[in-house]
């Protein structure tokens, strides 16, 4: 063969080797681009939706929609104070009663469990999770409200009834019970996070607190939990954010009266539930225009949240990755 | 030998001490799953009775009438899931694609992080957006409107558990298939998503029986329709939907129907649950 034949041959190899054309992969990668953007695009969206259906709202009322009281949809006045504490104090009473418990489970799941017994309880508090809330609320209609209406809630009564909080009559659905029904509702992602948490808690901590003598309860706590720390924070915060959200089981079980009161027996409101109840009732404009300002109210603070509790969450995993250690 | 008794009884209480903390964490377990097995015995208990074969197949009675069923409503329910996932799957899937297979760190960073944030937006909020967007516009709520609302709530949802089993796939096959020549989307569309397919279906399902059981988002876009919907641009029955109407009713005829509602459901949620429990192992929780 001559040089120039050779050449020509190489030629064509290469010819053949190069793809026809790079249209299908560009295509596909735009195409696959385009629909992981559509998150930020919905994050805009509703972000842009809630301000444009509140915008008449907010110029009538301005900053006082945030702190005052009346709720009158026939004198058009709206305020949403009495939903806005509703909502904190629910969240509150559903984190105090689900952060113990969820982070004990965690750690009971992760450091102190037999081994055969971790997946079972794993697997019931996912269910846990799966249940829908509508369920929950049916469940604490009928179930739950009569029983804390004629044990815990006269025993609180007794017990602490010099206090401000634990006063008045008890008719049950309550702010007590929304928070507690919550409470239910939150425990699975706090626990599961948590245990997450744990569980990228890496070996050697354990592996030097054993070398020191510890016992198991003493490896969690020096070794595990002080690590740990700004993880379970997050697992908690993102509780949080789920709790402010919660609709349909608090709706079912507050009592829905936009009231501020201090005894947690009494019926109370908040953000989600007054939207869920009534949105499609707003006869006028400004009753729907304000309903819209709840709900950017209510997106407003579960997306703060949700940030934070991320933030802590996934600075916390690249932290605790095992390689950082070594 | 004092010193050895004292180190002793020492050893003995810190042992001690560790046993008790077992025990109590323990307990808080105990407590954390109990309300998961009252609530599923008494859906059982209450709903085992109204459930029979007119539930499944007629419709809602006016109220004062016994009997009756919520057939709408379960059907409601399917053809607003089969509408959600038009819109939920594809967009959920191959975003996951693209956050595995293209995206540089930083980029997915972000994607991931609001995708995170996205799946921790209240239910109802969607509700209100979707309100907004379709109803107010088309001035009817509507099947299409209920079935937006799920669709967008499963968007992230699927997106995450996509890319954690599409990341699961090892990078040997993606080389063994681009070494054969074969053109990079191929590669992905026919090696690697069929690889994952089965976690990726899993999380499909996953996302499924969720919005199933939502209610907050249908409660101003689906609506609820005591008859059969004809046409997707009217309102639609849906199982939560109706759940929710009955226990909040006066009647004890309805909260009957409500319990026998939620049987079915929390039946159809947790066979989901536990049929893909059964056949792959994923995280059910993208956080």
């Amino acid at each position: 063969m001559t040089k120039a034949q050779l050449l020509l041959r190489e030629r064509s190899v290469r010819e053949r080797m190069t793809p026809p054309s790079r249209f299908g992969d560009e295509a596909f990668k735009w195409l696959t681009l385009t629909m992981a953007l559509a998150v930020v695009l919905l994050i805009v969206l509703i972000g842009w939706q809630l301000a444009r259906g509140s915008s008449l709202a907010i110029q009538k009322f301005g900053f006082s929609f945030l702190i005052t009281s009346t709720w009158d949809p026939v004198a058009e006045q709206f305020g949403a104070l009495p939903f806005i504490y509703g909502t904190a104090v629910s969240s509150l009473i559903a984190l105090l009663i689900a952060v113990p418990l969820s982070i004990a489970t965690a750690v009971y799941l992760t450091e102190l469990a037999p081994l055969w017994i971790r997946q079972p309880i794993i697997s019931l508090v996912e269910m846990l999770a799966a249940i829908p809330s509508v369920i929950l609320g049916l469940w604490g209609i009928f179930v739950m409200i009569p029983w804390l209406r004629d044990y815990p809630f006269p025993f609180l009564k007794r017990i602490l009834g010099w206090t401000p909080i634990f006063t008045g009559p008890i008719y049950g659905p309550s702010m007590l019970a929304g928070g507690i029904i919550i409470a239910v509702m939150i425990v699975p992602i706090i626990t599961s996070v948590s245990r997450e948490i744990l569980r990228s808690v890496p070996d050697l901590q354990r592996e030097a607190a054993y070398a020191l003598g510890a016992t198991r309860w003493e490896v969690t706590r020096i070794a595990v939990l002080s690590y740990a720390g700004k993880g379970l924070f997050g697992a908690v915060i993102l509780g949080l954010g789920r709790a402010l959200g919660e609709t349909m089981a608090v709706t079912m079980v507050i009592g829905n009266t936009p009231q501020i009161a201090a005894s947690l027996f009494k019926p109370g409101y908040t953000l989600a539930s007054v939207i869920a109840n009534e949105f499609t009732e707003a006869t006028t404009d400004m009753y729907l225009q304000a309903l819209f300002e709840i709900g950017l109210v209510l997106f407003g603070v579960t997306i703060l949240v949700n940030l934070i509790a991320q933030l802590l969450l996934k600075t916390i995993a690249r932290g605790a990755s095992p390689r950082a250690v070594q | 030998m004092t010193m050895r008794t004292r180190r002793k009884d020492r050893h003995s209480w810190r042992k001690l001490e560790s046993a008790v903390v077992s025990g109590l964490t323990f307990c808080s377990a105990i407590i954390v799953i109990a309300p998961l097995a009252l609530v599923f015995f008494h859906v059982v208990k209450s709903g085992i009775g109204a459930v029979n074969l007119d539930f499944f197949t007629k419709l809602p009675k006016p109220v004062g009438t016994p009997g009756g069923g919520m057939a709408n409503a379960i059907v409601g329910t399917l053809e607003l899931l089969a509408l959600a996932s038009v819109i939920g799957i594809p967009v959920g899937v191959l975003g996951g694609v693209y956050l595995a297979e293209y995206g540089t760190a930083r980029v997915n960073w972000v994607l991931r992080f609001i995708a995170d944030v996205l799946n921790g937006v209240p239910s109802i909020i969607w509700g209100v957006v979707v309100y907004g967007l379709v109803v107010l516009r088309f001035k009817s709520f509507s099947a299409y409107a209920g079935g937006l609302a799920l669709g967008l709530i499963m968007v992230p949802l699927i997106l995450r558990t996509t890319e954690e089993v599409i990341l699961l796939v090892p990078a040997s096959y993606r080389e063994a298939a681009l070494a054969l020549g074969i053109a990079r989307w191929k590669t992905i569309a026919h090696i690697v998503v069929k690889t994952a397919s089965r976690g990726i279906i899993t999380g499909i399902l996953l996302a499924l029986a969720r919005v199933g059981g939502e209610t907050a988002p249908l409660l101003f876009t689906a609506f609820g329709n005591r008859f059969w919907n004809h046409d997707l641009r009217e309102p639609i029955a849906a199982l939560p939907l109706q759940i929710f109407t009955y226990a909040i009713s006066p009647y004890d005829d309805w909260h009957r129907q409500a319990w026998a509602g939620a049987l079915i459901l929390v039946t159809g949620v947790f066979c989901v649950n536990v049929l893909v429990r059964i056949f792959t192992r994923v995280r059910a929780m993208p956080v």
